[in-house]
């Protein structure tokens, strides 16, 4: 069986001078769901846009189901449906006109009554799209992709500037349509997102893949899998290589004055650290330890915050 | 009993329901209601495409209504024989038409200069009158000359030559007979420009565009559903202005309704291919708006919508004449007023389809989807 996406030394320059993808490849099997995860700007829309086959890349190869865009872009747009990250829908028709015109692009889509369910849209069916919520219209946004019956799903920040609720709904639909042996290619730069719904991504970073596997895979790799963070006051100013030297500590950073170390076994790092501080007569301004997460992965990979804000 | 039994089981929702198979139109079907409804709920369109021409033609039909000109108003300046004068007018055969008023000289200078009077008469002596006016103004002349008549004759002049007038006032040469094809080709010019350059900028500028041509949509349905909802608007701004005319000013529509809408779905056609191609590139609204009022503004000087060209320069004239809205005007005039058929205005027609064939080609080629 051929991947349900795959491209090879993709590559995308802007105007001969922004390099917005610079050599991307990737696998995405039937039935997965995969992630690219990455910063603003990081060439996660172009890269999807142009698996979508909307952007012509300046090099690379892509193919959907084994075809590709160049010979079989009729057919491919019947297998795919889409939801770019910023579409705004005509506001003066209703939730469902505005699905039932998408429907009609197809040649076998679904009913428009099951999709209005299945997105629990059913009570917002003869509101006009104007009047919706954020959360309602991006659930119309990824009806008009799931009335087309796709085999593949490309949803761009699905679920950017929700609330918790409408993000844990779109996710149920999201796991739904997986469910039902589709493949879902999603961005985020949401790192619980990625970690609960995806079940492999790749971190982007400068239009390149910076770490690829499942989310326990990049965590494992991080070395540690918990995080112990605690800041110190008074003359205590010790350089990074003494916490390195603490037994089971992976890597050590530092920000802004908060010392984060990776480690395997908490329960013997932190009895050598506290020992360490009491040496040299320094306070435990705070002390406390947790779970690594993809975030984690992000910072050590680049140096810095997923999100800066 | 048990309820519980008797209530009816709700209606399971299937998955994957099977749906009949799309046919070839039915994503044409579907663009083209789906474009009718949004424009029948735009509140704006509604109002500029078929309210505000209407409200154009009622206004200017009124303020340029043909006068009754068979009344003239008339200043007599104040003095010992204005009396005489006034009772030498209301007893002559013309006292209808003549509406006299004596005032001071301030009063009388005054009303002339704004409009009220048309004529000054300035009784010098009993036997002697003074006539004051702008030949400039031709109701001051016709005045002139009228008064003049009246008075020669109540003092005791004698036509020589026995003289009779049959009067006509033909609906057709009226400024209303005038104003409301120039209204109607001036109306499908701005909705072909904004309903189809403004509204695909719009939607561009949405990435409804790119959000439809990521589905198997085709995009010649799509162009398709455009230029159809245009001509189906075009059936009634033609039937909407036309029956007003009719109805309020009793114009009288010599042409078929036939070639009408036939000449009135050429210039939608042809405008709604300028307004393609003012679209084809532009990313945002403003830019597109500029340019469409770049395009349209001299045509609504020039192209004769509220006065003749003929008014032009003729030098002016000749490249007046290759704006498509003037060849759309004279269309719907000559056929309109004048009952002309399409085969006696080719050179008019080939103007618009000469105008339609070279926008449609280059918008096609420099036409943007995302
Ligand atoms: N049409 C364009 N023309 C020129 N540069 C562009 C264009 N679109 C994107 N870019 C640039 O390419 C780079 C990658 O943009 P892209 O939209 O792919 O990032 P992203 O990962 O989707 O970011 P975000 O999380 O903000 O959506 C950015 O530096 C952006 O400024
Ligand atoms: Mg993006």
């Amino acid at each position: 069986m051929p991947a349900a996406v795959e491209c090879r030394d993709l590559r995308k320059t802007y105007d001969g001078k922004v390099e917005a993808v610079r050599g991307l490849s990737l696998a995405i099997q039937p039935g997965e769901c995969f992630g690219l995860l990455g910063p603003n700007g990081a060439g996660k829309t172009t890269t999807i846009e142009i698996l979508e086959g909307l952007l012509e890349p300046t090099s690379g190869e892509v193919s959907i189901l084994g075809r590709s865009w160049k010979t079989n872009a009729r057919e491919l747009r019947e297998y795919i449906g889409i939801s770019l990250q910023e579409t705004r829908l005509s506001e003066k028709l209703t939730v469902r006109e505005t699905i039932e015109l998408f429907a009609s692009f197809y040649t076998q889509p679904r009913s428009t009554d099951e999709v209005l369910s299945a997105l629990q849209l059913n009570e917002k069916s003869d509101a006009l799209v104007g009047k919706l919520s954020g959360g309602q219209k991006q659930r119309l946004a990824v009806a008009t992709a799931l009335v087309a019956s796709p085999k593949v799903l490309f949803l761009d920040e699905p679920t950017t500037g929700l609330d918790p609720q409408s993000r844990r709904q779109l996710w149920d639909i999201i796991r739904a349509f997986q469910g039902e042996g589709g493949t879902v290619l999603l961005t985020t730069h949401y790192m619980d997102e990625a970690e609960r719904l995806c079940d492999r991504l790749a971190i982007v970073d400068h239009g390149q893949i910076i770490a690829e596997g499942t989310p326990a895979d990049l965590i494992e790799r991080l070395g540690g899998h918990h995080v112990v963070e605690f800041a110190l006051s008074g003359n205590g100013h010790l350089d990074n290589a003494t916490w390195q030297s603490l037994p089971s500590v992976d890597s050590v950073r530092n920000e802004d004055g908060v010392i984060c170390l990776n480690v395997r076994e908490p329960h013997r790092t932190i009895p050598a650290l506290l020992e360490k501080v009491d040496q040299q007569s320094a306070q435990l301004e705070r002390l406390n330890t947790r779970q690594a997460s993809l975030e984690d992965v992000f910072v050590n990979l680049t140096g810095r915050h997923l999100r800066e804000d | 009993m048990s309820v519980a039994q008797e209530t009816p089981s709700q209606p399971q929702i299937q998955r994957h329901t099977p749906v009949p198979r799309n046919g070839r139109w039915s994503g044409f079907r579907h663009l083209l209601g789906a474009r009718m409804l949004e424009l029948a709920r735009e509140k704006e369109v509604v109002f500029w495409v078929f309210v505000f021409p209407l409200l154009l033609a009622l206004g200017l039909g009124f303020a340029f209504r043909n006068k009754p000109a068979d009344r003239t108003t008339i200043a007599i300046l104040a003095s010992p024989n204005a009396a005489h004068i006034q009772e030498l007018i209301q007893s002559s055969a013309q006292k209808n038409a003549i509406h006299a008023e004596i005032v001071d000289d301030a009063q009388a200078a005054k009303g002339l200069r704004l409009g009220k009077y048309d004529l000054i008469v300035d009784p010098v002596s009993a036997d002697k009158v003074q006539y004051h006016y702008d030949p400039a103004r031709p109701e001051s002349v016709q005045s002139h000359v009228e008064v003049d008549g009246a008075l020669q004759a109540a003092a005791g002049r004698k036509d020589v030559l026995a003289t009779s007038v049959i009067v006509s006032s033909e609906p057709g040469s009226r400024y209303i007979d005038f104003l409301i094809p120039g209204l109607l080709g001036m109306n499908l010019m701005n909705s072909g420009m904004w309903g189809i350059g403004f509204a695909l900028v719009d939607m561009r500028q949405r990435k409804l565009l790119k959000r439809f041509v990521a589905t198997p949509m085709r995009r010649t349905d799509f162009l398709m559903a455009l230029a159809s909802s245009r001509l189906i608007l075009m059936v009634i701004e033609v039937g909407l202005l036309l029956g007003f005319g009719i109805l309020m000013f009793h114009m009288r529509v010599l042409g078929s309704f036939f070639t009408i809408v036939l000449i009135g779905a050429l210039g939608a056609i042809s405008f709604g291919g300028l307004g393609l191609l003012t679209a084809s590139r532009a990313q945002k609204i403003e830019s597109v708006s500029g340019l469409i009022n770049i395009v349209m503004m001299p045509m609504w000087i020039l192209s004769g919508v509220f006065f003749s060209y003929e008014r032009f320069p003729a030098t002016a004239q000749t490249f007046i004449k290759l704006l498509p809205l003037t060849a759309l005007n004279d269309a719907l005039r000559a056929t309109i007023l004048e009952g002309s058929s399409l085969v006696s205005q080719t050179g008019r027609i080939s103007v618009l389809v000469i105008w339609g064939a070279i926008s449609f080609f280059l918008a096609l080629r420099w036409f943007r989807w995302t």
